[in-house]
């Protein structure tokens, strides 16, 4: 029956996804980059939208939850995954408020009176069935698919307003989107940008080949080195793997030791994410996630030391949003103070816990 | 006065002349200017001895330039290259592109030591000096003090195979003969401050022997001097410095410390043997993971260890009750110069309002002032900082790619906002008081 070959298909392709997030967290699987994980994930979920069994908004939500808890379960420090789902929550609710003909401002949840009067009246507003729901769903879907297509392009074309010639650009570790951004500077303007090699996976040195390869002035730099050399640096571009929502960030390790060295120096920290980064999470405890790495930088030990050593690797860093000067998004440069805003336009606030 | 100057200039070429000239030209204002012909060779004769008078003076007071970091003058080259080949001594060549922050200091490589050009036996230069220079520029002897004790028990050796030849004193000569030995241990690694501070004091030793000294008692003298300022300066420093550190530390105290230094080591096995509890994070860092060995050090010793990178650092602070650090030397405006990445060190333990104590003794303060790590620093080799992760080596052909450099500093300098206390075998300061230290000692000199 072509209905339940359908599901199989889906859940097929579900599970291979699922299982690719797995293994993408141990680093045995193809490291790719959030961009590509947003736009895999938005797709799995216009298939889910097209090929799944649902006759109202409730239900579809309902599914869509169930797999976006799936998903976030597989590899929890892979934020976009959770991000698209909320996104895809939200273009549901819209299109179902826009096909009860009710104006989306009047549900602006930000108004006391609302949260106080409202109580528990928006639980059976979904429940009603709306011909061509599927495919406003679905169209606004794949214009999300196109706005994720452009993000990268959308941040280098801002280049050129924030880099001036003759600056030293300090970076850490290797981020698609700072990369594009200089390579686009770098057409025009001639400057000269520092790697922080961020040890001990040392991804600063593919940066490093990638941006001399385009013909800009690259240094090396060892970690150790980033404070020493801070006093030369004009601006310091990063990118990040979360921005969370009061303007801080949860990026590579390293970085927090860079924000305090350029905040000492008044060196602008600028902030190179796409929107789709942009996540609900606020307080963020260091102790997030650890990676095993006995095998990288202690195999010159002898066995007797390794069992009386504690060894740590955090893979990630929080970096308070009072250290950032500025965010570069796809819709444009905002302060750390307006991305509560931002989160708000995106994500509903039910939403935030899925 | 000023076309006085210029033209004095345009006579003399290196730089340290041209500035005592400038000097000199001062005293003697308008003499030669005025003088009439029938007096000149009075004139001449009064502004060379007052030449002479300034030099002598401004020998003291105005310090030279070290050479080691005038590599981007072509000038201070040739005069060095002339130096060095009147020694006897083999020039190295530099190595590998240098960043252009970073241009007038030398980069040497460690494939090539500037032992390849010299003949064995080596006629000029003591073996042990050769030895000696060799296990510097392999980064076999590394650390301040380190340094600085195999570099006096070298100076023993060379001393007992001394013998004055005829016609020669033996508080002129032996000056002289140990010259190109410092220069070609400068060829090999540059000076640290400590190795700096125990060559003049050696120098002075030996230039204040009598002459009427019979040459092995002076030789016996000069060992014992040798011994003695090991012993005060290093040994017995450290004993004190131990001493006071411990009082610091109390029980159920995490203690963070970073790189290898060996007498925060010994502070903390002695702070072990007297019973204290407290456990130890040893930080680290790329390329030369120094820590490693300090690790080693303290879990042979029983001592319980943590161990991260530095860039976990703002992971691990806030477990952290007291940051204990080495120093390199002590600048006379109270930055502390050392390993690079102690003041980021420094500074996020501020950041999280943690003490840090710095431990130095007090034969590495020094009178030099720096405000940057770019002035006067050290760089090593670039190849370091090569490594292969998951089978790939991306930095391999660097030195194909036009536009790519490798920085890898060896010391950077540490503000003293950063610092809490400064424990020296005198007792506690701050850093801001190292230059009342250093003129008390020059007092008791």
């Amino acid at each position: 029956m072509p209905g339940a070959d359908k599901e199989t298909d889906l859940s097929e392709r579900i599970e291979s996804f699922l299982s690719e997030l797995k293994r993408c967290g141990s680093g045995a699987g193809s490291l790719r980059g959030s961009a590509e994980t947003a736009r895999e994930t938005t797709a799995l979920l216009r298939r889910i939208t097209a090929q799944a069994r649902w006759s109202n908004a409730g239900d579809l939500m309902e599914i869509i939850r169930k797999e976006g808890r799936r998903m976030t379960a597989a590899q929890p420090s892979v934020t976009t995954v959770g991000n698209m789902v909320r996104r895809v929550l939200k273009i549901i609710r819209e299109e179902y408020a826009r096909s009860r003909g009710s104006t989306e401002e009047a549900d602006q949840q930000e108004s006391l009176h609302k949260l106080l009067t409202s109580g528990g009246s928006s639980e059976d507003n979904f429940r009603q069935h709306f011909a061509h729901l599927k495919a406003n769903v679905i169209e606004a879907i794949n214009e999300l698919l196109t706005e994720l297509e452009g993000t990268t392009d959308n941040i280098s074309m801002q280049a050129l307003e924030h880099i001036h010639s003759n600056e030293v650009i300090m970076t850490i570790g290797r981020s698609r989107t700072v990369e594009a951004f200089l390579k686009d500077a770098a057409r025009k303007r001639k400057f000269h940008v520092m790697v922080a090699e961020c040890a001990p996976f040392c991804q600063g040195h593919e940066m490093a080949t990638s941006l001399s390869k385009e013909d800009i002035e690259t240094t090396v730099i060892p970690d150790a080195a980033i404070f020493a050399v801070m006093s030369r640096v004009n601006k310091v571009i990063i990118g990040t793997q979360t921005v969370l929502a009061n303007g801080g960030l949860r990026a590579v390790n390293g970085t927090h030791t860079l924000a305090l060295a350029a905040k000492h120096h008044s060196t602008p920290l600028i902030v190179c994410a796409p929107m789709f980064k942009l996540s609900p999470q606020v307080s963020d405890t260091p102790k997030l996630s650890t990676k095993n790495f006995e095998n990288t930088t202690t195999n010159r030990f002898g066995n007797l030391i390794l069992s009386k050593v504690n060894a740590h690797c955090p893979v990630f860093d929080y970096v308070p949003p009072e250290l950032i000067t500025l965010f570069i998004s796809n819709i444009g440069g905002n302060a750390p103070s307006y991305i509560y805003r931002l989160m708000s336009e995106l994500y509903h606030p039910e939403d935030h816990e899925l | 006065k000023k076309q006085h100057k210029k033209n004095k200039k345009d006579d003399r070429g290196p730089p340290e002349k041209e500035k005592e000239k400038e000097k000199a030209s001062v005293p003697a204002p308008s003499k030669p200017a005025t003088q009439s012909p029938a007096h000149k060779g009075t004139a001449f004769a009064i502004l060379h001895s007052l030449v002479f008078v300034s030099f002598l003076y401004f020998l003291l007071v105005v310090k030279r330039l070290p050479e080691h970091i005038q590599v981007d003058d072509p000038a201070a080259l040739k005069k060095l290259a002339k130096k060095l080949e009147r020694q006897q001594v083999p020039l190295r060549s530099d190595y590998g592109y240098k960043v252009s922050l970073f241009s007038h200091l030398h980069q040497y490589s460690r494939k090539n030591p500037p032992t390849q050009q010299i003949s064995i036996p080596a006629t000029v230069i003591h073996p042990s000096i050769v030895r000696l220079g060799l296990q510097y520029s392999q980064g076999i002897i590394a650390g301040s003090n380190a340094r600085s004790v195999a570099l006096l028990h070298a100076f023993k050796q060379v001393i007992r195979d001394y013998s004055t030849p005829p016609n020669e004193e033996l508080s002129r000569d032996l000056v002289n003969k140990l010259s190109p030995y410092i220069s070609f241990l400068s060829q090999c690694r540059p000076l640290s401050a400590s190795m700096g501070n125990a060559i003049k004091y050696i120098k002075k030793e030996i230039s204040n022997i009598p002459s009427q000294c019979k040459e092995e008692e002076a030789k016996r003298r000069l060992q014992e001097c040798i011994d003695s300022y090991i012993n005060e300066k290093i040994i017995l420093a450290s004993e004190a410095i131990s001493k006071y550190a411990i009082e610091k530390i109390s029980d159920g105290d995490v203690i963070l410390v970073y790189g290898c230094s060996s007498l925060v080591n010994h502070i903390l096995c002695e702070a072990f043997e007297k019973q204290r509890k407290f456990r130890v994070i040893v930080v680290d860092s790329r390329p030369r993971l120094e820590g490693k060995e300090a690790l080693r050090r303290l879990v042979k010793k029983g001592i319980r260890c943590t161990y991260v990178l530095i860039s976990a650092l703002s992971y691990i602070l806030p477990e952290v009750s007291k940051v204990f650090l080495g120093a390199h030397a002590l600048l006379a405006n109270g930055y502390v110069m050392s390993r690079v990445g102690t003041s980021q060190i420094a500074l996020v333990a501020k950041a999280f309002n943690v003490p840090v104590l710095v431990c130095c003794e007090t034969y590495k303060f020094c009178e030099r002032v720096q405000t940057d790590s770019f002035v006067s620093n050290e760089l090593d080799d670039p190849d370091d900082l090569i490594v292969t992760r998951n089978g790939k080596t991306h930095l391999e052909n660097w030195q194909t790619v036009k536009s790519l450099g490798l920085l890898n500093l060896v010391y950077d300098v540490t503000p003293p906002d950063f610092v809490d206390l400064v424990i020296t075998d005198l007792g506690m300061i701050p850093c801001t008081s190292v230059p009342v230290v250093l003129r008390v000692k020059n007092v008791d000199q």
